[in-house]
């Protein structure tokens, strides 16, 4: 039986290995209670993502609301779909045809950051590499042979792969690497905050909920003291 | 006041009950802190049955809404999140609790006669909890509980003959669709959750019967009349025990074990909320990130794993290559366990005055089923079939030496009364 558990400790750390490499990942640096880059993400999600990406669970209201824009401004300037302000962030792509144009139709990215991660979305869209094989040209580090085109090109620029698996620095972009990094930061940072509005909400609430407790648990603690005392 | 509860009390004897059960209910004093589970898990099933009906205002069990009722609970409805969380949460933790609940019985042999139909009744709520959690996980119908209930449902189509059938039985249709969710969210909400509070019932009331065992596993009822008056528990007990047995080494439940599981009650919900409000996906093993897009029948997960409480069970599925022994041998290591209190011969029920060789089987026994349930969750390679291979030998293998060696087993004296 001993030989058994020997074997097992032995294979453990041998599973770890096995388990195959994970994506190196660069880490986004967001902040989620930073409302002008939630706001900064937002623009651009409305400008460059929202034609073929919806956000089908987030209301135009709710955003409003969580990033201090005024309601009737929002409707005014931030609302480029929908009707009223308690729609949600909707295209007008069908998605029968968008399946045609790209192999698949686009997804919706409302819980993006949940399925993946914020360090995916962060990585994935700055690392658009020129692949001639690809029907759009291009092909990403994180997300071999994606469908989709190199949305931002004109503000990244396009990086050239070598035989070594690197990727170049960006050329031919209107931002530098330091502008398009905070750019897609607060893109991500959006994307976060979509997935999980209340994520800030819960963890505030946590600390109080815990701070209860533990003055319960003082009181519970005393109260058993006291009663024990008949036992012992 | 006193003549209407004197009123009552003659048509339902509801304060003699509550003596029976709680007051004057004889506790040994020596429990220790594998003893809080049982109350941690009463405490969760009220928190899944309460967060449950609350959801269940607000979800809606079909394939096209499923999933937009979850993300509307989460956004929309006020403090959705919350009762969510508590939820899923509350899920993941009732199984960590019920197996730490279901070791304790294991190490001091809580099974053991008397308690043997009691043990009977606490495997078939664990039976029913892992049905309960198998239906639940379904219902956000996100893209791993998709495919998990497609691989669990699919293991029913190894039976010969009646398979193929049998798995269509259950979906309601060719594929998991609507029908399936609509009838596992009928069994999730009402179904099973009255079939686990009976039996929960059910097993309070085998427990009480037969009384609690402790860590010395030593009986605290005395034949009557066998002890000194001094020797006797200076508490007053129901007379339904005092009738029959002197009672020794024992305080009534309430209040002592009353506040003494309300300080772990208190850290344990630390605990968990810790979790919940910090970490809610536990680490992607409470909630998957695959679940976060929407069930869809063509798009695979990369990798398909049931959730963890299934693990170490999904393991020894697993590593056996005929798909047809394999299932039998996982409905076989849930059963073994049901036939715990035949195969362990002995008198002596604590391992603290058993032998050396059940002491290394019980420990063997624990690192073979945590290796099973973490092996469970990973990707299959050799190197995990290999271990998962040894650790259900291992598993197994507690049950057949248990039965071999506890009928002559070289066991220490047990003491009369409870130590410390």
């Amino acid at each position: 039986m001993k030989k058994f558990i020997l074997a097992l400790l032995a294979v453990f750390p041998m599973l770890a290995i096995a388990a195959g490499p994970s994506l190196n990942l660069d880490e986004a640096g967001n902040d989620l209670s930073d409302k002008e880059s939630l706001k900064r993400g937002f623009q651009s999600y409305l400008n460059y993502c929202l034609g073929c990406h919806e956000l089908q669970y987030q209301r135009y209201n709710r955003t409003f609301k969580d990033l201090g824009i005024d309601e009737a401004e929002g409707v005014e300037k931030w609302m480029p779909t929908g009707e009223k302000s308690g729609d949600h962030i909707k295209n007008t792509m069908p998605a029968k045809d968008a399946a045609a144009w790209f192999g698949s139709s686009p997804p919706d990215l409302t819980l993006e950051a949940r399925f993946r991660s914020p360090d995916y979305i962060y990585t994935y869209l700055r690392t658009f590499y020129v692949d001639e094989n690809r029907p759009f040209g291009v092909n990403n580090k994180v997300f071999p042979d994606v469908g989709m085109p190199h949305v931002l090109q004109g503000l990244q620029g396009i990086r050239t792969i070598n035989e070594n698996g690197e990727l170049s620095e960006a050329k031919g972009g209107s931002m530098t690497e330091e502008e398009y990094d905070a750019f897609v930061r607060d893109l991500t940072n959006f994307l976060e905050y979509t997935a999980e509005p209340n994520k800030l909400e819960r963890q505030n609430l946590g600390y109080w909920v815990i701070g209860f407790l533990f003055i319960l648990l003082i009181l519970a603690y005393l109260l058993k003291k006291e009663y024990w005392r008949d036992v012992h | 006041m006193n003549s209407f509860m004197a009123w009552i009390e003659k048509r339902l004897p509801f304060m003699d009950a509550m003596n029976k059960h709680a007051i004057q209910y004889p506790a040994p004093k020596n429990f220790n802190f594998w003893y809080v589970f049982g109350v941690l898990a009463t405490v969760i099933l009220v928190n899944q049955i309460l967060t449950g009906v609350w959801l269940t205002m607000n979800y809606e069990p079909s394939g096209e809404g499923a999933f937009a009722s979850i993300e509307y609970i989460m956004r929309d409805v006020d403090y959705g999140w919350l009762l969510r969380y508590m939820h899923s949460t509350g899920a993941s933790a009732f199984f960590i609790v019920i197996y730490l609940h279901m070791f304790r019985g294991v190490i001091y042999g809580s099974y053991q006669k008397p308690r043997e139909l009691l043990w009977i009744f606490g495997m078939l709520i664990y039976l029913v909890l892992m049905a309960e959690a198998f239906m639940g996980y379904l219902l956000p119908w996100g893209n791993m509980s998709y495919w998990g209930a497609q691989v669990i449902i699919s293991l029913f189509g190894a039976i010969p003959v009646i398979g193929e059938e049998l798995t269509i039985w259950i979906k309601g249709d060719y594929v998991i669709s609507g029908a399936t969710l609509n009838r596992f969210f009928a069994l999730h909400v009402i179904a099973l959750p009255l079939v686990l509070v009976i039996l929960v019932f059910l097993h309070i009331l085998a427990l009480h019967e037969v009384g609690s065992n402790n860590p010395d596993g030593t009986n605290i009822k005395k034949p009557k009349g066998s002890m000194k008056p001094e020797e006797l528990s200076k508490f007053t007990f129901h007379e339904q025990y005092t009738k029959k047995y002197d009672i020794v080494d024992a305080i009534p439940f309430h209040p002592y074990y009353t506040v003494k599981d309300l300080v772990a009650i208190v850290i344990f919900l630390i605990l968990f909320s810790w979790v919940m409000f910090f970490a809610p996906e536990g680490g992607g093993y409470f909630l998957e990130a695959p679940n976060f897009t929407p069930a869809n029948g063509l798009k695979t997960p990369e990798h398909i794993a049931p959730v963890w409480y299934f693990g170490p069970f999904y393991t020894v599925l697993r590593v056996i290559p005929e798909k047809l022994i394999g299932m039998i041998a996982m409905f076989a290591a849930i059963g073994m366990l049901f036939a715990l209190p035949w195969f362990d011969r002995g008198v002596v029920r604590s391992f603290r005055y058993r032998s050396k060789i059940h002491l290394f089987n019980l420990t063997q026994f624990a690192v073979c089923f945590v290796a099973l349930g973490v092996l469970g969750t990973m990707p299959a390679s050799d190197l995990a079939n290999l271990a998962g291979r040894i650790a259900t030998f291992g598993y197994f293998g507690f049950f057949v030496a248990l039965w071999i060696y506890s009928k002559n087993e070289r066991t220490k004296p047990v003491p009369e009364r409870v130590t410390g």
